[in-house]
Protein backbone atom coordinates (compact mmCIF):
# COMPACT_ATOMS: atom_id res chain seq x y z
CA UNK A 1 0.00 0.00 0.00
CA UNK A 2 2.74 2.40 1.01
CA UNK A 3 4.51 1.91 -2.29
CA UNK A 4 1.32 2.70 -4.16
CA UNK A 5 0.93 5.93 -2.24
CA UNK A 6 4.48 6.98 -3.00
CA UNK A 7 3.79 6.77 -6.70
CA UNK A 8 0.59 8.76 -6.59
CA UNK A 9 0.88 12.20 -8.14
CA UNK A 10 -1.25 15.25 -7.57
CA UNK A 11 -2.84 14.74 -10.97
CA UNK A 12 -3.88 11.23 -9.90
CA UNK A 13 -5.71 12.72 -6.95
CA UNK A 14 -7.44 15.18 -9.24
CA UNK A 15 -8.46 12.28 -11.47
CA UNK A 16 -9.86 10.43 -8.46
CA UNK A 17 -11.84 13.51 -7.45
CA UNK A 18 -13.76 13.14 -10.72
CA UNK A 19 -15.67 10.48 -8.75
CA UNK A 20 -16.89 13.05 -6.21
CA UNK A 21 -20.07 14.71 -7.42
CA UNK A 22 -21.91 17.85 -6.44
CA UNK A 23 -24.72 16.45 -4.25
CA UNK A 24 -27.18 18.91 -5.78
CA UNK A 25 -26.10 18.16 -9.38
CA UNK A 26 -25.05 14.49 -9.29
CA UNK A 27 -23.64 14.43 -12.85
CA UNK A 28 -21.11 17.15 -12.18
CA UNK A 29 -17.82 16.30 -10.44
CA UNK A 30 -16.21 18.74 -8.06
CA UNK A 31 -13.34 19.02 -10.56
CA UNK A 32 -15.63 19.91 -13.47
CA UNK A 33 -17.54 22.31 -11.25
CA UNK A 34 -14.22 24.16 -10.89
CA UNK A 35 -14.21 24.32 -7.10
CA UNK A 36 -10.93 22.46 -6.52
CA UNK A 37 -8.28 25.15 -6.29
CA UNK A 38 -5.32 23.04 -5.23
CA UNK A 39 -4.02 19.58 -4.35
CA UNK A 40 -0.85 19.23 -2.36
CA UNK A 41 0.83 15.98 -1.36
CA UNK A 42 2.64 16.95 1.81
CA UNK A 43 4.17 13.60 2.65
CA UNK A 44 3.59 9.99 1.78
CA UNK A 45 0.51 9.89 3.96
CA UNK A 46 -0.65 13.49 4.06
CA UNK A 47 -2.64 15.46 1.48
CA UNK A 48 -4.29 18.87 1.51
CA UNK A 49 -7.07 19.62 -0.96
CA UNK A 50 -8.24 23.24 -1.28
CA UNK A 51 -11.71 24.08 -2.47
CA UNK A 52 -13.77 27.23 -2.89
CA UNK A 53 -17.55 27.31 -2.41
CA UNK A 54 -19.87 28.18 -5.29
CA UNK A 55 -22.29 30.22 -3.17
CA UNK A 56 -21.36 31.51 0.29
CA UNK A 57 -24.49 29.97 1.79
CA UNK A 58 -24.29 26.72 -0.15
CA UNK A 59 -25.50 23.98 2.21
CA UNK A 60 -23.62 21.28 0.28
CA UNK A 61 -20.11 22.49 1.18
CA UNK A 62 -19.75 20.32 4.28
CA UNK A 63 -20.96 17.26 2.44
CA UNK A 64 -18.56 17.84 -0.45
CA UNK A 65 -15.66 18.34 1.97
CA UNK A 66 -16.49 15.00 3.58
CA UNK A 67 -16.86 13.21 0.23
CA UNK A 68 -13.53 14.59 -1.02
CA UNK A 69 -11.76 13.53 2.16
CA UNK A 70 -13.22 10.02 1.94
CA UNK A 71 -12.20 9.59 -1.70
CA UNK A 72 -8.59 10.66 -1.09
CA UNK A 73 -8.39 8.46 2.00
CA UNK A 74 -9.38 5.52 -0.21
CA UNK A 75 -6.17 6.12 -2.15
CA UNK A 76 -4.20 5.26 0.96
CA UNK A 77 -3.53 8.63 2.56
CA UNK A 78 -3.97 8.65 6.31
CA UNK A 79 -4.28 12.39 6.84
CA UNK A 80 -6.44 14.31 4.39
CA UNK A 81 -7.30 17.94 4.98
CA UNK A 82 -9.94 19.61 2.85
CA UNK A 83 -9.63 23.33 3.41
CA UNK A 84 -11.77 26.23 2.20
CA UNK A 85 -9.66 28.52 0.06
CA UNK A 86 -11.01 32.06 0.27
CA UNK A 87 -8.33 33.58 -1.94
CA UNK A 88 -10.08 32.28 -5.05
CA UNK A 89 -13.67 33.39 -5.58
CA UNK A 90 -15.54 30.82 -7.64
CA UNK A 91 -17.37 31.99 -10.72
CA UNK A 92 -19.40 30.00 -13.21
CA UNK A 93 -16.78 30.43 -15.96
CA UNK A 94 -14.68 27.97 -13.94
CA UNK A 95 -16.95 25.08 -14.92
CA UNK A 96 -15.00 22.94 -17.43
CA UNK A 97 -16.22 22.24 -20.98
CA UNK A 98 -16.72 18.62 -19.96
CA UNK A 99 -18.80 19.85 -17.03
CA UNK A 100 -20.90 22.05 -19.29
CA UNK A 101 -21.58 19.07 -21.54
CA UNK A 102 -22.58 16.97 -18.52
CA UNK A 103 -24.98 19.70 -17.40
CA UNK A 104 -26.59 19.82 -20.82
CA UNK A 105 -27.06 16.04 -20.87
CA UNK A 106 -28.60 16.32 -17.42
CA UNK A 107 -31.09 18.78 -19.02
CA UNK A 108 -29.76 21.65 -16.96
CA UNK A 109 -28.69 24.58 -19.14
CA UNK A 110 -25.04 25.49 -18.47
CA UNK A 111 -24.39 29.07 -17.38
CA UNK A 112 -23.51 31.42 -20.26
CA UNK A 113 -19.87 32.54 -20.15
CA UNK A 114 -19.52 36.15 -19.10
CA UNK A 115 -17.04 38.94 -18.45
CA UNK A 116 -18.11 39.57 -14.87
CA UNK A 117 -21.13 41.70 -15.70
CA UNK A 118 -24.35 39.83 -15.04
CA UNK A 119 -27.54 41.50 -16.26
CA UNK A 120 -31.15 40.41 -16.53
CA UNK A 121 -30.69 40.42 -20.30
CA UNK A 122 -27.89 37.89 -20.15
CA UNK A 123 -29.79 35.69 -17.70
CA UNK A 124 -32.64 35.64 -20.17
CA UNK A 125 -30.35 34.20 -22.88
CA UNK A 126 -30.80 30.62 -21.67
CA UNK A 127 -30.79 27.96 -24.35
CA UNK A 128 -33.33 25.17 -23.82
CA UNK A 129 -31.44 21.99 -22.86
CA UNK A 130 -34.32 19.87 -24.20
CA UNK A 131 -34.59 21.14 -27.78
CA UNK A 132 -31.77 23.65 -28.14
CA UNK A 133 -34.07 26.59 -28.85
CA UNK A 134 -33.17 30.11 -27.78
CA UNK A 135 -36.80 31.16 -27.87
CA UNK A 136 -37.07 31.09 -24.10
CA UNK A 137 -37.89 33.41 -21.24
CA UNK A 138 -36.72 33.80 -17.66
CA UNK A 139 -39.44 32.85 -15.18
CA UNK A 140 -37.54 33.28 -11.94
CA UNK A 141 -33.95 34.20 -11.16
CA UNK A 142 -34.28 31.87 -8.15
CA UNK A 143 -34.81 28.13 -8.38
CA UNK A 144 -34.81 24.93 -6.33
CA UNK A 145 -31.20 25.45 -5.28
CA UNK A 146 -29.20 28.66 -4.82
CA UNK A 147 -27.32 28.08 -8.07
CA UNK A 148 -30.30 27.60 -10.46
CA UNK A 149 -32.82 29.83 -12.23
CA UNK A 150 -36.12 28.78 -13.84
CA UNK A 151 -36.95 29.32 -17.54
CA UNK A 152 -39.58 28.41 -20.10
CA UNK A 153 -39.08 27.27 -23.70
CA UNK A 154 -41.70 28.56 -26.19
CA UNK A 155 -40.72 25.95 -28.80
CA UNK A 156 -40.91 22.67 -26.89
CA UNK A 157 -43.19 24.17 -24.21
CA UNK A 158 -41.11 22.85 -21.35
CA UNK A 159 -40.01 24.57 -18.19
CA UNK A 160 -36.30 24.10 -17.59
CA UNK A 161 -33.56 25.21 -15.24
CA UNK A 162 -30.28 26.93 -15.87
CA UNK A 163 -27.23 26.99 -13.67
CA UNK A 164 -26.85 30.68 -12.98
CA UNK A 165 -23.97 32.70 -14.30
CA UNK A 166 -22.18 34.33 -11.37
CA UNK B 1 -4.84 47.18 11.35
CA UNK B 2 -7.53 48.79 13.42
CA UNK B 3 -9.24 45.83 15.11
CA UNK B 4 -12.08 47.65 16.94
CA UNK B 5 -13.03 49.54 13.77
CA UNK B 6 -13.07 46.43 11.58
CA UNK B 7 -14.96 44.43 14.19
CA UNK B 8 -17.65 47.06 14.49
CA UNK B 9 -18.07 47.22 10.71
CA UNK B 10 -18.27 43.45 10.24
CA UNK B 11 -20.58 42.92 13.19
CA UNK B 12 -23.23 45.35 11.97
CA UNK B 13 -23.07 43.90 8.46
CA UNK B 14 -23.42 40.35 9.80
CA UNK B 15 -26.30 41.28 12.12
CA UNK B 16 -28.12 43.10 9.30
CA UNK B 17 -27.74 40.06 7.04
CA UNK B 18 -28.87 37.61 9.72
CA UNK B 19 -31.95 39.57 10.75
CA UNK B 20 -33.11 40.49 7.24
CA UNK B 21 -32.41 36.87 6.28
CA UNK B 22 -34.72 35.68 9.02
CA UNK B 23 -37.39 38.18 8.01
CA UNK B 24 -37.13 37.06 4.37
CA UNK B 25 -37.56 33.45 5.45
CA UNK B 26 -40.86 34.34 7.08
CA UNK B 27 -42.40 34.47 3.59
CA UNK B 28 -41.74 30.77 3.26
CA UNK B 29 -45.08 29.17 2.50
CA UNK B 30 -46.94 32.51 2.49
CA UNK B 31 -45.71 34.50 -0.50
CA UNK B 32 -48.44 35.52 -2.97
CA UNK B 33 -47.13 33.23 -5.75
CA UNK B 34 -44.86 30.19 -5.60
CA UNK B 35 -42.05 31.86 -7.57
CA UNK B 36 -41.89 34.57 -4.93
CA UNK B 37 -41.90 31.99 -2.18
CA UNK B 38 -38.83 30.43 -3.79
CA UNK B 39 -37.22 33.82 -4.40
CA UNK B 40 -37.57 35.02 -0.80
CA UNK B 41 -36.44 31.64 0.54
CA UNK B 42 -33.34 31.73 -1.71
CA UNK B 43 -32.54 35.30 -0.76
CA UNK B 44 -32.92 34.35 2.91
CA UNK B 45 -30.53 31.43 2.45
CA UNK B 46 -27.97 33.70 0.79
CA UNK B 47 -28.23 36.35 3.52
CA UNK B 48 -27.82 33.86 6.32
CA UNK B 49 -24.83 32.42 4.45
CA UNK B 50 -23.36 35.92 4.27
CA UNK B 51 -23.94 36.45 7.98
CA UNK B 52 -22.24 33.13 8.69
CA UNK B 53 -19.19 34.07 6.58
CA UNK B 54 -18.91 37.45 8.32
CA UNK B 55 -19.25 35.96 11.83
CA UNK B 56 -16.60 33.47 10.75
CA UNK B 57 -14.13 36.30 10.09
CA UNK B 58 -14.87 37.63 13.59
CA UNK B 59 -14.34 34.14 14.98
CA UNK B 60 -11.12 33.38 13.12
CA UNK B 61 -9.42 36.77 13.23
CA UNK B 62 -10.83 38.58 16.25
CA UNK B 63 -11.40 35.86 18.82
CA UNK B 64 -15.19 36.10 18.87
CA UNK B 65 -17.22 32.99 19.58
CA UNK B 66 -18.32 30.70 16.70
CA UNK B 67 -20.99 31.79 14.19
CA UNK B 68 -23.83 29.75 15.72
CA UNK B 69 -23.28 31.23 19.15
CA UNK B 70 -23.01 34.70 17.67
CA UNK B 71 -26.31 34.23 15.90
CA UNK B 72 -28.34 32.49 18.57
CA UNK B 73 -26.87 33.16 22.00
CA UNK B 74 -26.34 36.89 22.21
CA UNK B 75 -28.63 39.29 23.95
CA UNK B 76 -30.56 41.94 22.11
CA UNK B 77 -28.28 44.74 23.32
CA UNK B 78 -25.26 43.03 21.73
CA UNK B 79 -26.77 43.15 18.25
CA UNK B 80 -25.78 46.01 15.94
CA UNK B 81 -28.39 45.59 13.21
CA UNK B 82 -30.35 48.66 12.12
CA UNK B 83 -34.05 49.10 12.98
CA UNK B 84 -34.91 48.86 9.30
CA UNK B 85 -34.19 45.11 9.12
CA UNK B 86 -36.00 44.39 12.39
CA UNK B 87 -39.44 45.53 11.28
CA UNK B 88 -42.01 42.76 10.75
CA UNK B 89 -42.58 41.70 7.15
CA UNK B 90 -45.93 43.50 6.82
CA UNK B 91 -47.77 43.04 3.54
CA UNK B 92 -45.95 41.96 0.43
CA UNK B 93 -45.48 45.46 -0.97
CA UNK B 94 -43.81 46.45 2.30
CA UNK B 95 -41.36 43.53 2.16
CA UNK B 96 -40.61 44.16 -1.52
CA UNK B 97 -39.84 47.84 -0.98
CA UNK B 98 -37.65 47.01 2.02
CA UNK B 99 -35.86 44.35 -0.06
CA UNK B 100 -35.31 46.95 -2.81
CA UNK B 101 -33.92 49.62 -0.45
CA UNK B 102 -31.83 47.21 1.61
CA UNK B 103 -30.27 45.23 -1.21
CA UNK B 104 -29.23 48.32 -3.13
CA UNK B 105 -27.43 49.49 0.01
CA UNK B 106 -25.78 46.10 0.51
CA UNK B 107 -24.71 45.92 -3.10
CA UNK B 108 -23.06 49.37 -2.88
CA UNK B 109 -21.41 48.44 0.40
CA UNK B 110 -19.83 45.29 -1.01
CA UNK B 111 -18.84 47.12 -4.16
CA UNK B 112 -16.92 49.58 -1.97
CA UNK B 113 -15.47 46.81 0.20
CA UNK B 114 -14.03 44.98 -2.80
CA UNK B 115 -11.21 47.52 -2.55
CA UNK B 116 -10.82 47.28 1.21
CA UNK B 117 -7.31 47.20 2.64
CA UNK B 118 -8.59 44.50 4.99
CA UNK B 119 -8.02 41.49 2.77
CA UNK B 120 -10.48 38.92 4.27
CA UNK B 121 -13.31 41.40 3.81
CA UNK B 122 -12.20 42.36 0.30
CA UNK B 123 -12.14 38.69 -0.72
CA UNK B 124 -15.56 38.01 0.72
CA UNK B 125 -16.99 41.18 -0.83
CA UNK B 126 -15.99 40.08 -4.33
CA UNK B 127 -17.85 36.84 -3.83
CA UNK B 128 -20.94 38.18 -2.10
CA UNK B 129 -21.40 41.01 -4.59
CA UNK B 130 -22.10 38.48 -7.36
CA UNK B 131 -24.83 36.88 -5.26
CA UNK B 132 -26.48 40.13 -4.25
CA UNK B 133 -26.62 41.06 -7.92
CA UNK B 134 -29.41 38.49 -8.19
CA UNK B 135 -31.23 40.01 -5.24
CA UNK B 136 -31.03 43.37 -6.98
CA UNK B 137 -32.30 41.99 -10.28
CA UNK B 138 -35.25 40.53 -8.40
CA UNK B 139 -36.00 43.73 -6.49
CA UNK B 140 -35.69 45.96 -9.55
CA UNK B 141 -37.94 43.67 -11.58
CA UNK B 142 -40.73 43.87 -9.01
CA UNK B 143 -40.35 47.58 -8.39
CA UNK B 144 -40.91 48.04 -12.10
CA UNK B 145 -43.71 45.48 -12.35
CA UNK B 146 -45.70 46.96 -9.49
CA UNK B 147 -44.51 50.56 -9.62
CA UNK B 148 -44.61 51.22 -13.37
CA UNK B 149 -46.73 48.50 -14.94
CA UNK B 150 -49.26 46.94 -12.55
CA UNK B 151 -52.38 48.86 -11.57
CA UNK B 152 -53.35 52.01 -9.73
CA UNK B 153 -53.67 49.94 -6.61
CA UNK B 154 -50.18 48.45 -6.97
CA UNK B 155 -48.66 51.90 -7.55
CA UNK B 156 -50.46 53.29 -4.50
CA UNK B 157 -49.38 50.40 -2.29
CA UNK B 158 -45.76 50.59 -3.39
CA UNK B 159 -45.71 54.37 -2.94
CA UNK B 160 -47.20 54.12 0.52
CA UNK B 161 -44.61 51.52 1.58
CA UNK B 162 -41.85 53.67 0.10
CA UNK B 163 -43.12 56.68 2.06
CA UNK B 164 -43.00 54.68 5.25
CA UNK B 165 -39.74 52.84 4.64
CA UNK B 166 -37.46 55.39 3.01
CA UNK B 167 -36.86 57.50 6.15
CA UNK B 168 -36.24 54.34 8.17
CA UNK B 169 -33.83 53.00 5.54
CA UNK B 170 -31.54 55.93 6.36
CA UNK B 171 -30.87 54.10 9.64
CA UNK B 172 -28.71 51.70 7.61
CA UNK B 173 -26.21 54.55 7.32
CA UNK B 174 -26.11 55.54 10.99
CA UNK B 175 -22.41 56.34 11.45
CA UNK B 176 -20.31 54.02 13.58
CA UNK B 177 -17.70 55.03 16.14
CA UNK B 178 -14.80 54.63 13.73
CA UNK B 179 -15.79 56.28 10.44
CA UNK B 180 -12.58 58.32 10.22
CA UNK B 181 -10.37 55.36 11.09
CA UNK B 182 -12.06 53.17 8.48
CA UNK B 183 -11.62 55.83 5.82
CA UNK B 184 -8.09 56.77 6.89
CA UNK B 185 -6.90 53.19 6.68
CA UNK B 186 -8.76 52.50 3.41
CA UNK B 187 -10.81 49.79 5.05
CA UNK B 188 -14.16 51.30 4.08
CA UNK B 189 -15.06 54.62 2.50
CA UNK B 190 -17.71 55.33 5.15
CA UNK B 191 -21.47 55.49 5.61
CA UNK B 192 -21.86 58.98 4.14
CA UNK B 193 -20.25 57.93 0.87
CA UNK B 194 -22.29 54.72 0.89
CA UNK B 195 -25.53 56.63 1.32
CA UNK B 196 -24.62 58.91 -1.58
CA UNK B 197 -23.97 55.98 -3.92
CA UNK B 198 -27.12 54.22 -2.76
CA UNK B 199 -29.29 57.26 -3.34
CA UNK B 200 -27.95 57.57 -6.85
CA UNK B 201 -28.66 53.90 -7.60
CA UNK B 202 -32.15 53.73 -6.16
CA UNK B 203 -33.03 56.99 -7.90
CA UNK B 204 -31.97 55.43 -11.21
CA UNK B 205 -34.15 52.39 -10.60
CA UNK B 206 -37.10 54.48 -9.42
CA UNK B 207 -36.84 56.63 -12.55
CA UNK B 208 -38.23 53.64 -14.45
CA UNK B 209 -41.38 53.74 -12.31
CA UNK B 210 -44.11 56.12 -11.16
CA UNK B 211 -42.74 56.03 -7.63
CA UNK B 212 -41.24 59.07 -5.93
CA UNK B 213 -38.93 59.28 -2.94
CA UNK B 214 -40.74 61.07 -0.10
CA UNK B 215 -39.51 64.16 1.74
CA UNK B 216 -37.72 63.19 4.94
CA UNK B 217 -38.45 65.31 7.99
CA UNK B 218 -36.21 63.48 10.40
CA UNK B 219 -33.33 61.57 8.78
CA UNK B 220 -32.35 60.07 12.14
CA UNK B 221 -35.68 58.42 12.85
CA UNK B 222 -34.27 54.95 12.16
CA UNK B 223 -31.05 55.48 14.17
CA UNK B 224 -30.10 53.56 17.32
CA UNK B 225 -29.47 50.03 16.11
CA UNK B 226 -25.75 50.56 15.55
CA UNK B 227 -25.42 51.57 19.19
CA UNK B 228 -27.33 48.57 20.51
CA UNK B 229 -30.75 50.21 20.95
CA UNK B 230 -33.42 48.27 19.13
CA UNK B 231 -37.10 48.25 18.24
CA UNK B 232 -39.57 46.16 20.19
CA UNK B 233 -39.50 43.66 17.30
CA UNK B 234 -35.95 42.37 17.68
CA UNK B 235 -36.30 40.51 20.98
CA UNK B 236 -39.21 38.28 19.89
CA UNK B 237 -37.38 37.60 16.62
CA UNK B 238 -34.24 36.42 18.44
CA UNK B 239 -36.36 34.27 20.75
CA UNK B 240 -38.09 32.61 17.84
CA UNK B 241 -34.93 32.21 15.79
CA UNK B 242 -33.01 30.52 18.61
CA UNK B 243 -35.84 28.37 19.93
CA UNK B 244 -34.69 25.12 18.34
CA UNK B 245 -30.99 25.41 19.15
CA UNK B 246 -31.76 26.46 22.72
CA UNK B 247 -34.10 23.53 23.20
CA UNK B 248 -31.25 21.28 22.09
CA UNK B 249 -28.98 22.77 24.74
CA UNK B 250 -31.75 22.12 27.23
CA UNK B 251 -31.63 18.44 26.35
CA UNK B 252 -34.16 17.98 23.54
CA UNK B 253 -33.20 15.04 21.36
CA UNK B 254 -34.19 14.52 17.73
Amino acid sequence: MLEAVVNILEQDILAALEDVKDPEIPVLSVVDLGIITGVEIKSENEVTVSMTPTFVGCPAIGMMQKDIRKRVEQMGFAKVDVVIDRSVAWNSNMITDKGREALKNFKLAPPPKHDGNISLEMLALAKCPNCGSSNTSLRNPFGPTLCRSIHFCYDCKNAFEQMKPV
Amino acid sequence: MNAPAIKELILKMADDALIIGHRNSEWNGFAPIIEEDIAFASIAQDKIGHAWALYKILHEHFGETDPDRMAFFREEKDFRCCHFVELPIGEYDFSLVRHFLFDHAEYCRYEMLEHSSYEPLAQLAKKIKGEIKYHLLHADTWIKKLGAQGSEESHARMQSSLNELYPLALGIFEPGNFENELMGENIFAGETELQKQWLENITNSLNNTNLKLPEVKNPRIGFGGRKGFHTEYLRPLITEMSEVIKSEEAGTEW
